[in-house]
């Protein structure tokens, strides 16, 4: 398929009409070109000058460690009902947390079904069209399970949805791995603002914010803790409250 | 990382990791792929610009820009010292206005990727400039090392051959310092320049007394027009006293590798049974290799850059 | 002819005095001087010296009248307080008959802002295989007394002892490029630490210095002058010194590049800092200093070598050596020798005119400021500082190595022959 195009892709139970990524990509370059290229905008989770750059102060707890286990658990469970099963089932980290969130949500269904399913882990910044605006950044581990993904139920893993940007590139990078039946879509968080028609088939908790707030996810594998914490403002020295997520 | 590649000495260790690093994953990225093919340098302009032949090398750096989607144009600009052809100012000013993102240069003179990056706005990759440095064969070689022995800080490297006009000997020793290897340099004494000192080496004229202390033994191409100008007396003396045969092999110790940057002189500075050894010569991966160090580094340098230079 | 009252001027950097230019020559030096009819010239705080003298300045006419001429070459010349230049006779065609010779000479006279002295080849075409018509040169109307083929080096042995014999003659002096050439095969920069990193061949400096050697031991043998160009290295310093003990005619230059730049300046491959020879160590610039300031080497000369745009606009290797010098060497020479205290302004008279117009046999030039003597000065301010810029040279040619640096002292004034060259800092013609 060329990039681009006016084709329609068919990836599980997203129908994408590809010529609308194209204009609403074209506006989003032009107004994230002046924001602050190094935060990961109003989705601090992933990045560490974010998170140190948000004093303590303006955070908020939404979901703390316990919380943040019954929300892993109750995904688990929707996945094992909505899947059928963990058979031809895989869960697709997008690095850096949500993978991290796959293997949890796949440790879950197995420890409920007995079986587990397959883990991978998908980077997605070589499909990112934001680098020339945000710079270049070291890459992640990409490994898909054994047996590859050709007819499976891919289930792709984030810890928050914000503009939908980083599942796009995830679909993008999917398209050039393998072939599966269907992709579904899990997060954590869904905290709104969509930019594209994406949205969530398994969502942990909705949380409506300003796009000024930031939402950072916090888990014991990469921050020794595992939280959910909404930045109450954005930075006093960012240029202002970042409109576009990075994808 | 800086705007250019000119040297290994542009790159910080750190720099260095991020190369060896993003390799590894675009390695793995297209591990097993039908398509190997990345979206990321979709719309960027490579010029491979070559002053002199080097099919190897050109090829090498052109699967990696179609590889990250790039457009790709191959500029062959035989020009040398005594030929009047086109100035390296003006071919700088034609690439200009084509619009070239990144210039990927190999040129007889030591020094013409520094002049270049003067004239251009692209991002200049030096792909082996005279005697003086080849970087990406340097990130090769420490991508090819680290995964043959897991890592490069603390190993013992021998260089041997002609590090006089060895381009790859200069970046080698660069980066193998800036990432914690020894370095040994074996030669006769004519093929070691008079500046030596300052390096971040040891010398050796004495091939059998270095290959029982070292992890990898890295030999440079000798050519042979050396011979005439009087640096060695013959290539069987040369092959003799440092050619790698199968007898030196031994003397090597068991995990340790054979590299060769190619293209080899068999029977002069390796010996066929070594350089086809199936354990010990990396020769074949080096090329494989050089695919994807040289994808990394076109990401690195041009995915960031906004257009127009800026 | 106007007469010119130069009121307050310390020479030599001495006491202030007053000097009336008169007729051509200095008519008086006192304090109080007044003079009917004299241009007044207030120099207060300005040092006069006797103009300089530069034994080694290539003005590319004819041949390469595109990086310079003899008109803007001895303009250059005098804004750096030069009246009198030596022209080397790499031109196209070669200074090696008696006709090429008049012609520059009298383009100089023409000219009239320094007088010009041809230096003529000393072998055919500069190819080192027969001597030139030296004879004929120095009957010329150009006198010629100095011979070289700089650029290369009279490699031959048997011919540089002809040469040298030959020239006793008319008391000519044979200058010595001392180049090994089989030791300096495509050399591009000083063999050591940098060459080495940079991946640039090497030139050697025993390829200098056993040229000298061998030289200073055929001009003790043969009783002739021998004058070496351009020492750069510390090991000619030496040779020269023994040269002296051993009471051997040979006198050298350095240039003021060599007295201030080194070698890491290539880091860049920048060509404007590619020179023949090249540029040394540091070793090698203190080892030069203590030497002008000792007296092993005689004189400051230029090497002044204007080149096109297109000559150093390129690779390293294709480009050119050579770099411009007159507007800057007075600068140099205060910041590297009268600033660290090695020479004072007594000295530099010496080393920049007095000693080099004697080597080239330059008359009119390098005597004392003296009543009775040719008004042929230049007035420098000590304390003015100053930021080249190539833009502004008066040469045809911009590779001046010293763009962008601040150098101490400049020439406000120059006279040839109580006629003003340079006033205010500007060329009179």
């Amino acid at each position: 398929m060329i990039p681009g195009s006016s084709e329609t892709t068919q990836l599980g139970e997203y129908v994408l009409p590809r010529w609308r990524f194209a204009t609403v990509l074209g506006q989003a370059n032009i107004r994230a070109s002046f924001n602050d290229p190094s935060s990961e905008a109003g989705k601090g989770s992933e990045s560490m000058t974010t998170q140190s750059s948000v004093p303590h102060a303006t955070l908020r707890s939404l979901l703390d460690a316990a919380g943040l286990a019954r929300v892993v658990d109750r995904i688990a469970h929707q996945i094992l009902e909505k899947a059928d099963g963990a058979r031809d089932t895989v869960l697709l980290g997008i690095p850096t947390r949500g993978t991290f969130l796959a293997r949890r949500l796949a440790d879950r269904i197995g420890s409920f079904e007995g079986t587990a399913p397959r883990v991978g882990s998908l980077d997605i910044t070589l499909y990112r069209d934001d680098l020339r605006l945000r710079g270049v950044r070291v890459l992640a581990e990409t490994s898909l399970p054994a047996g590859g993904l050709d007819g499976a139920l891919v289930v792709l893993v984030d810890d928050v949805l914000y503009s939908g940007r980083t599942v796009r590139a995830a679909l993008d990078a999917l398209r050039d791995v393998g072939r599966p039946r269907t992709v579904q879509l899990a997060v954590l968080v869904d905290r709104g603002h969509r930019e594209l028609p994406i949205r969530a088939d398994y969502v942990g908790k909705n949380i409506p914010t300003a796009k000024s707030e930031q939402v950072l996810v916090r888990l014991v594998e990469v921050d020794g803790q595992d939280a959910v914490l909404l930045g109450a403002a954005g930075r006093a020295d960012a240029a202002g409250p970042a409109e576009a997520e990075t994808p | 990382m800086k705007r250019h590649l000119l040297s290994a000495a542009d790159l910080s260790r750190d720099d260095a990791l991020a190369v060896l690093d993003t390799a590894e994953q675009m390695d793995r990225a297209l591990a097993g792929r039908e398509v190997k093919k990345l979206p990321t340098l979709r719309g960027r302009t490579v010029v491979n610009l070559f002053f002199e032949d080097s099919t190897r090398t050109r090829t090498s750096f052109e699967v990696a820009a179609k590889r990250l989607s790039a457009d790709v144009i191959n500029f062959s600009a035989r020009g040398s010292s005594v030929s009047k052809g086109e100035s390296l100012k003006d071919t700088a000013l034609t690439l200009e206005a084509l619009g070239a993102d990144g210039v990927v240069v190999r040129h007889w003179a030591s020094g013409a990727p520094h002049r270049l990056a003067g004239w251009v706005a692209g991002s200049v990759l030096n792909a082996g400039d005279g005697t003086h440095e080849h970087p990406t064969q340097a990130l090769l070689d420490a991508f090819t090392i680290r995964r043959r022995l897991g890592r490069i800080d603390g190993l013992r490297v021998a260089v041997v051959g002609d590090v006089l006009h060895s381009r790859v000997a200069r970046s080698n020793v660069l980066l193998l310092a800036t990432l914690g290897a020894e370095v040994t340099v074996v030669a006769p004494p004519t093929l070691l320049p008079v500046g030596l000192h300052g390096w971040p080496v040891a010398v050796s004229y004495e091939l059998d007394a270095v290959l029982p202390k070292v992890d990898v033994c890295m030999l440079l191409r000798v050519q042979a027009e050396r011979m005439s100008s009087s640096y060695f007396p013959s290539a069987r003396e040369y092959s003799r006293r440092y050619g790698l045969d199968t007898r030196r092999l031994g003397l090597l110790p068991e995990h340790a590798i054979v590299m060769h940057p190619g293209p080899m002189n068999r029977g002069m500075e390796i010996s066929a049974e070594v350089a086809d050894h199936p354990s010990r010569s990396t020769v074949v991966e080096q090329v494989a290799n050089g695919v994807s160090v040289r994808m990394a580094v076109l990401y690195l340098l041009l995915a960031g850059r906004a257009e127009g230079g800026l | 002819m106007t007469s010119w009252l130069i009121k307050g001027v310390r020479p030599y950097g001495e006491e202030p005095v007053d000097l009336l230019l008169s007729g051509g020559v200095i008519a008086e030096v006192g304090s109080g001087v007044s003079a009917a009819g004299a241009q007044r010239l207030d120099a207060d705080g300005l040092v006069a010296l006797p103009g300089l003298v530069d034994l080694h300045t290539h003005l590319r006419e004819p041949g390469r009248e595109d990086a310079e001429t003899v008109l803007t070459g001895t303009r250059a010349a005098a804004l750096g307080g030069y009246t009198a230049v030596f022209a080397m006779a790499n031109t196209d065609p070669v200074a090696d008959t008696a006709g090429v010779v008049e012609q520059v000479w009298r383009l100089g006279r023409e000219a009239g802002l320094a007088d010009v002295f041809p230096v003529g080849a000393v072998t055919v075409g500069l190819v080192g295989q027969r001597l030139a018509e030296l004879g004929a040169m120095a009957d010329s109307a150009a006198g010629v007394r100095v011979f070289s083929d700089d650029g290369r080096c009279v490699a031959d042995p048997a011919l540089m002892r002809r040469a040298l014999e030959y020239v006793k003659a008319f008391d000519g002096v044979i200058a010595q490029h001392a180049e090994e050439p089989r030791l300096t095969e495509g050399a591009q920069l000083n063999e050591g630490v940098w060459s080495a990193r940079l991946g640039l061949a090497g030139w050697p400096a025993a390829a200098e210095e056993a040229i000298i050697a061998r030289d200073a031991l055929l001009a003790g043998h043969v009783g002739s002058r021998l004058h070496v160009c351009h020492v750069s290295t510390a090991g000619s310093v030496e040779i020269l010194r023994w040269a002296r003990s051993k009471g051997f005619r040979v006198t050298a230059e350095v240039t003021p590049h060599h007295l201030l730049l080194t070698d890491e300046l290539a880091a860049g491959y920048d060509p404007v800092y590619k020179v023949n020879p090249p540029l040394r160590t540091e070793a090698d610039t203190a080892a030069l200093r203590a030497a002008l300031a000792e007296g092993v080497i005689d004189c400051v000369a230029t090497d002044h070598a204007p080149h096109a745009l297109e000559d150093k606009e390129t690779e390293w290797a294709v480009a050119r050596p050579g770099m411009l010098g007159l507007e800057t060497a007075l600068s140099v020479v205060v910041q590297t020798m009268l600033q660290p205290g090695l020479l004072g302004w007594r000295g530099i008279a010496d080393r920049m005119s007095a000693a080099p117009a004697r080597i080239g046999s330059a008359g009119g030039h390098g005597h004392d400021l003296a009543v009775g003597q040719p008004a042929t000065l230049v007035l420098v301010d000590p304390e003015a500082r100053w930021t080249v810029d190539p833009g502004r040279s008066a040469s045809r040619s911009r590779n001046t190595p010293f763009a962008g640096r601040e150098l101490p002292a400049r020439v406000i004034a120059t006279f040839l022959r109580g006629v003003p060259t340079v006033l205010d800092g500007k060329a009179q013609r």
